[in-house]
């Protein structure tokens, strides 16, 4: 039973498809798509460490410390616009978002 | 050598579990934490992976932070969540479509794709294998010298993010009585104090 590049991509491909089908199906409530999208990001940073580890590769773990970065920063930013969202609003019915659209 | 395997599904079951119940859970806070058991076990999986400088930046930096910020805008938010559900089983067929259209390829290119023999050794930083060499000092080496304008260009999008979350959330409430401390230190005594000479028996006016 020796564990592979294989087991880890299957796993990352699962958590990514959640991810996807998340977004699908809480298409009405902004926070658990931002979740969504938070378990699409861990699923490509598994990627990346199973084919670093794989590869023999060290910049694989390097880069996922820059999604990781990245994944925060857009979690802030996005909780931010959120509440002000509703601060302005009072709902954060994905729906109800279309001001912007002419 | 049959503990890894085991951890492994371990990890990778109650990962995968976690992840369902974060897309399926009725109640967004019991969402944030199935998130954070997902990120738990996968700080699991990199550790059996051999990265455990990452596993434990991902518990940090998303059980420690990113998840703590989701559950404070849960709370805070006063919202209807089970109204935010209504139709959601409408949007069930079409996600469950996506869904299995996207894992069937992602098995159909992982499955017919080998890596090229001998590739494995031509990285540009091959993972450490002395003793005593640890996975964190690897990374240091690395972060720290040839990606150090990268490591860089990372802390100014946590700056910008940090500056960006706070000018839009930060707000002047109107009503409100606060110290300004310029304006104190401002007063002078000749538009504060007026020195009256009040007449006996009149009392001052005003």
């Amino acid at each position: 039973m020796t564990i592979g590049l294989a087991h880890y991509l299957t796993v990352a491909a699962i958590l990514f498809t959640l991810g996807i089908f998340g977004i699908f199906l809480n298409r009405k409530n902004v926070i658990i798509i931002l979740m969504s999208i938070e378990l699409m990001l861990l699923a490509v940073n598994i990627n990346f460490v199973a084919f670093s580890v794989r590869l023999n590769d060290l910049v694989g773990q390097i880069f996922a410390m820059f999604v990781l970065t990245v994944a925060a920063a857009e979690a802030a930013i996005g909780l931010a616009i959120l509440l002000v969202y509703f601060r302005n609003r009072g709902t954060i019915r994905v729906e109800d978002i279309r001001m912007m659209r002419g | 050598m049959i503990l890894p395997g085991i951890m492994f599904y371990l990890f990778a079951a109650v990962a995968i579990a976690s992840g369902v119940m974060v897309v399926s859970a009725r109640n967004p806070v019991h969402s944030v934490l199935f998130l954070i058991l997902a990120f738990f076990n996968a700080a699991g999986l990199f550790v059996l992976m051999g990265a455990e400088f990452l596993a434990m930046i991902l518990v940090i930096v998303y059980v420690g932070a990113v998840a703590v910020l989701f559950l404070f805008v849960v709370m805070m938010l006063d919202i209807d969540f089970a109204q935010l559900r209504t139709g959601a089983m409408r949007y069930l067929p079409i996600g469950a479509l996506i869904g299995f259209i996207l894992l069937a390829e992602l098995i159909f290119v992982f499955g017919s794709w080998v890596i090229a023999p001998g590739v494995a050794g031509v990285g540009a930083a091959p993972l450490p294998t002395a003793s005593g060499f640890s996975n964190t000092r690897a990374i240091g080496d690395l972060l720290y010298t040839r990606y150090i304008f990268a490591f860089q260009m990372a802390g100014m999008v946590l700056l910008v993010a940090m500056i960006g979350a706070i000018v839009l959330t930060l707000r002047h409430r109107v009503g409100t009585r606060r110290q300004v401390i310029s304006e104190q230190l401002g007063r002078r005594s000749t538009e504060t104090i007026e020195v009256v000479k009040v007449p006996v028996g009149a009392g001052a006016a005003e």
